[in-house]
């Protein structure tokens, strides 16, 4: 590449075919910006999708895309990341994609900490199939196939990750710009699996879902944005901050003005605040949320494989076996 | 059986409990009959239980072996020679016995327990049971642990020795020499001096009692003549290390990496554990979190440009059906290895079947067509699975080669090939023109329909597949009527195109034509190699069942009668009806036990009579 590439270069000749204000629009803008900023090679990045509306993403970016099958991606770019250690190989895919169907390849690729970068879409809906409550939908949620409102827990996929052995988990939300930025480029760098929930609207069957959390105009107030290093302030003017309350053993919110000694600094590498800052309901934290390198699975693979998958010998040194004949 | 005997070939069976080793005994005896030159067949019959309860009839585990002259095919129908290590292993194995045969039995486990445990009402060395036949009963137990007293090892591990004691009395019997297993024994058991020397010791004093023992009892030395085999260098084999060494060599023909991706289960493992040593070969081996996990592995690696290849049996296939549709729509080379075992469902895990045929070439949603190949032989598994790699890549598609349990077990003599022969394994290239990326992945060989596989980290050749349907051309989506009729028939194409290189279908043996003809797959061969040399019948036998080589309807068509001996309940009876408008004559045996020669020259012979 001489050039450096821009967003639009990551943009394929395919119509795009998401419903007009669905928040996945958002999500490929960044991504794409993202790509292009981080100097990313499209001849040596592939996009591996499962199945749902997020599964589409792999058409409207133009590197190598794989669109599978349903919650499968995950196992597929595990075998295509061994074939080809070196490229870039992202998943895309969504709460039931990842969460249900595909629950099993998710907890393997996050335990292996293979090097996949796996967006998730978080909706809390199943949106291809005409709206059914979802995995990760909240108890009561009214759908075609709940029409008195869900019963099941949801599952958290912050918590999934954590008790999977996940060595990188962040969030972010679809139209807040700069932080999709900052949570995609940190996952990307990042050696292993890097798990990015993004909370998308889907504006057809669960719109504003997440909105006591994502309009702007009261976001300050109800988002914390993570800084490892930093203390966890949020609100107008950064006025109020997390701390630890000891009695309860449950992170709370305070006055930053009068317990400035008492809020917390965010330390990525911890897996117990992390536990609880995905359980944070106001504020919702965002950014990343944990990060524990490990040696990637790949690397632990090739590592271990007698002749870093080369072929060193031939058959024939292998076909007599152990003792062999001859008849004349 | 008279002493000093000489015989053509004759057939042992070994069994006792499944903690006695017998299974390493077998294969040892295996090795050394193989290394004195006679041909022979093995048949590993052991229970799903790793360690089922001692002295239990379904706790037997057995390994039976045919040697001699040959040319053997098959582990033989009745046993000569049994080597009983308890009641229970007499009372399993006596009724496949002719009378005469000889009876070894280790005397020391006859108590009253043992006899209660294995049904016996009566101890059967002395109510009659055994009048019919030549007895030899010894303190096997009580020997083998005076033997290897001096090592000062508690009782069960003296115990463990014994199946080395009772194969020094067998390699005894049968003049071999104790140097291979020594030497084995030496290797494997490199680690622990004591238990190596105890083994060594349990061996020698084993052949030792049967040199003894000839002047005492009715042991007897047989001789048998060297098998008449072609000039060439051999070796023994399984079909788990034939399949896994024709992958490896699969890959070095089309000088590409291999990628193994599976999941454990019965009996499909062994080839997992052949390939894990072979690494050195360009192989990486992958034990994936579940059966569709590991079919997706290898997906995703050959969609990365290694060759993909998973392998299971019928329930894990099962589970493996929705990812073979996405390699046929994606159009990507993937080559899928049955072992068949018992089934439906959890089914008889470690006995042998052939019943995934259907599943093989029918069993997916919409019409999504897979070549199907299986081995005949263990042997023959390593031509398979370089057969199936040569098509997965060429036509660009998912193979199936079908195996099944008996084939990954039993073990033959194999003459080794030398793979600078065989031709090299060619992939379709990317097309050097100005077309769009997208179309260039989609373009295909206008013979085989196998279009160019274009992997990520080619420059500039970014392109998009899935499992959505395609335009025929470009690639991009397509839901129009009209491509989706042209792509179900170029899927049905490239399938049936495959006929055009494998070649006419051969006889066997036999005239051909006639008034009949039997016609097999997959590891039948053996004993309808036999029955129909003994039966002078013509002898057919497919290692492609879809498609059918093309000459195979006109073949049939010379026959009056057409018998399909299949260890299923009819399915490629249903195939050449469906596809050849032939009526074959089924016979059909699902006891989870290969056919017996007998069985199927009985057959023969029926409907021979019942014709003239």
């Amino acid at each position: 590449m001489t050039d450096k590439l821009t967003a639009k270069d990551f943009a394929t000749s395919q119509e795009v075919r998401w419903c007009p204000g669905c928040g996945d629009y958002a999500i490929l803008k960044s991504v794409q910006k993202a790509l292009a900023e981080n100097g990313a090679d499209p001849s040596n990045t592939a996009f591996v999708s499962g199945i749902g509306c997020a599964a589409r993403f792999p058409y409207y970016v133009n590197t190598y895309g794989f669109h599978t099958i349903h919650g499968r991606a995950p196992a597929i770019a595990t075998g295509l990341k061994l074939a080809k250690p070196d490229l870039d190989v992202w998943v895309v895919t969504g709460d039931g994609d990842s969460m249900s169907i595909g629950g099993n390849h998710m907890m393997h690729a996050l335990r292996r900490n293979v090097g996949l970068k796996i967006l998730l879409f978080n909706n809390e809906i199943y949106g291809l199939t005409k709206g059914q409550f979802s995995p990760t939908s909240r108890i009561g949620t009214k759908s075609p196939s709940s029409p008195k409102g869900s019963v099941d827990t949801p599952v958290s996929p912050g918590q999934f990750a954590m008790g999977c052995g996940a060595r990188f988990f962040a969030r972010g939300v679809d139209t807040d710009k700069v932080g999709m930025s900052d949570v995609l480029h940190q996952a990307h760098a990042f050696i292993g699996t890097s798990l990015v929930e993004i909370f998308q609207n889907c504006i057809v069957y669960n719109e504003d879902v997440f909105a006591n959390f994502t309009e702007r105009r009261n976001a300050a107030n109800t988002q914390l944005h993570l800084k490892h290093g930093e203390p966890m302030l949020f609100g107008e003017d950064n006025g109020s901050g997390i701390s630890f309350n000891q009695d309860t053993w449950s992170l709370e919110v305070v006055d930053a003005s009068t317990s400035a000694d008492e809020v917390l600094v965010h330390d990525e590498g911890n897996a117990i605040v992390a536990r609880m800052l995905i359980d944070l309901h106001l504020p919702v934290a965002l950014g990343v949320i944990y990060r524990q390198p490990a040696v990637s699975y790949e690397d632990s693979f090739y590592g271990h494989h007698p002749s870093r998958m080369e072929r060193k010998k031939s058959v024939r040194d292998f076909i007599k076996g152990p003792s062999s004949w001859t008849v004349k | 059986m008279n002493k000093n005997n000489d015989v053509e070939s004759i057939v042992i069976r070994l069994a006792g409990d499944s903690g006695d080793g017998i299974q390493l005994m077998g294969s040892q005896f295996a090795v050394s009959t193989a290394l004195a030159g006679a041909d022979f067949a093995t048949f590993p019959d052991y229970p799903a239980e790793i360690r089922a309860p001692i002295g239990t009839t379904f706790g037997v585990s057995a390994y039976q072996i045919n040697l001699g002259g040959g040319p053997i095919t098959t582990p033989g129908d009745a046993p000569e020679v049994l080597v009983a290590f308890n009641p229970a292993a007499l009372k399993v194995s006596l009724p496949m016995l002719d009378k005469g045969a000889l009876v070894v039995i280790n005397n020391d486990t006859f108590t009253d327990r043992n006899l209660a445990k294995a049904g016996y009402d009566s101890d059967p060395r002395e109510d009659g049971t055994l009048n019919d036949y030549q007895v030899v009963a010894a303190d096997i137990s009580h020997l083998n642990l005076e033997t290897v007293k001096e090592f000062g090892l508690s009782k069960s591990e003296g115990g463990r020795c014994k199946n080395f004691y009772a194969l020094g009395m067998l390699l005894w019997m049968f003049g071999r020499e104790l140097g291979p297993v020594e030497e084995w024994i030496k290797r494997r058991l490199a680690r622990s001096p004591i238990m190596r020397d105890a083994n060594v010791k349990a061996l020698h004093a084993g052949h030792a009692f049967g040199e003894t023992a000839e002047l005492s009892a009715n042991l007897a030395q047989i001789n048998l003549p060297m098998a008449e085999m072609e000039p060439g260098e051999y070796r023994s084999i399984t079909g788990a290390e034939a399949l896994a060494l024709g992958i490896a060599a699969a890959g070095e023909l089309a000088d590409r990496q291999v990628m193994f991706c599976s999941y454990p289960i019965t009996p499909a493992s062994p080839l997992l554990h052949r390939l894990a040593h072979l690494a050195e070969l360009g192989v990486g081996t992958f034990q994936a979190e579940d059966e569709i996990a590991s079919i997706c592995a290898a997906i995703g690696a050959s969609y990365g440009g290694m060759i993909g290849v998973t392998s299971s049996s019928g329930p894990g296939i099962a589970l493996k059906t929705e990812a073979m549709g996405l390699a046929v729509s994606a159009e990507l080379p993937l080559v899928i290895v049955n072992w068949q075992r018992g089934g439906p469902s959890t089914g008889l895990p470690t006995k042998t079947e052939q019943s995934d045929l259907y599943q093989a070439v029918y069993g997916r949603n919409a019409d999504t067509p897979i070549p199907v190949l299986s081995a005949s032989t263990s042997g023959e598994c390593f031509d398979m699975a370089s057969e199936a790699t040569r098509i997965a890549l060429r036509h660009m598609t998912p193979v199936i080669l079908l195996a099944d349990g008996y084939l990954s077990n039993a073990a033959e003599p194999w003459r080794i090939p030398d793979i600078s022969h065989y031709d090299p394994i060619i992939t379709n290239p990317v097309p050097d023109n100005d077309d769009s990326a997208q179309r260039k992945a989609f373009t295909r060989d206008p013979k085989t329909h196998g279009r160019a596989w274009v992997t990520p980290g080619m420059p500039g050749l970014m392109h998009r597949i899935g499992g959505l349907e395609k335009d025929i051309e470009s690639g991009h989506i397509s839901y129009d009527p009209a491509n989706h009729q042209r792509m179900t028939d170029l899927r049905t194409a490239k399938v049936d195109a495959v006929a055009d290189f494998i070649g006419e279908q051969a006889i066997e043996h036999g005239p051909d034509s006639g008034d009949l003809v039997v016609v097999g797959w997959g590891s039948t061969y053996g004993p309808i190699y036999q029955a129909t040399r003994k039966t002078d019948t013509s002898f057919i036998h497919l290692r492609h069942l879809n498609p059918l080589p093309r000459n195979l309807g006109k073949l049939l068509a010379r026959f009056d009668k057409v018998l399909v001996p299949e260890m299923n309940d009819g399915q490629l009876t249903t195939l050449l009806r469906a596809s050849l408008s032939v009526e074959p004559v089924p016979f059909n045996k699902v006891t989870g036990q290969p056919f017996l020669i007998r069985e199927l020259v009985d057959k023969i012979e029926s409907l021979r009579g019942a014709s003239s």
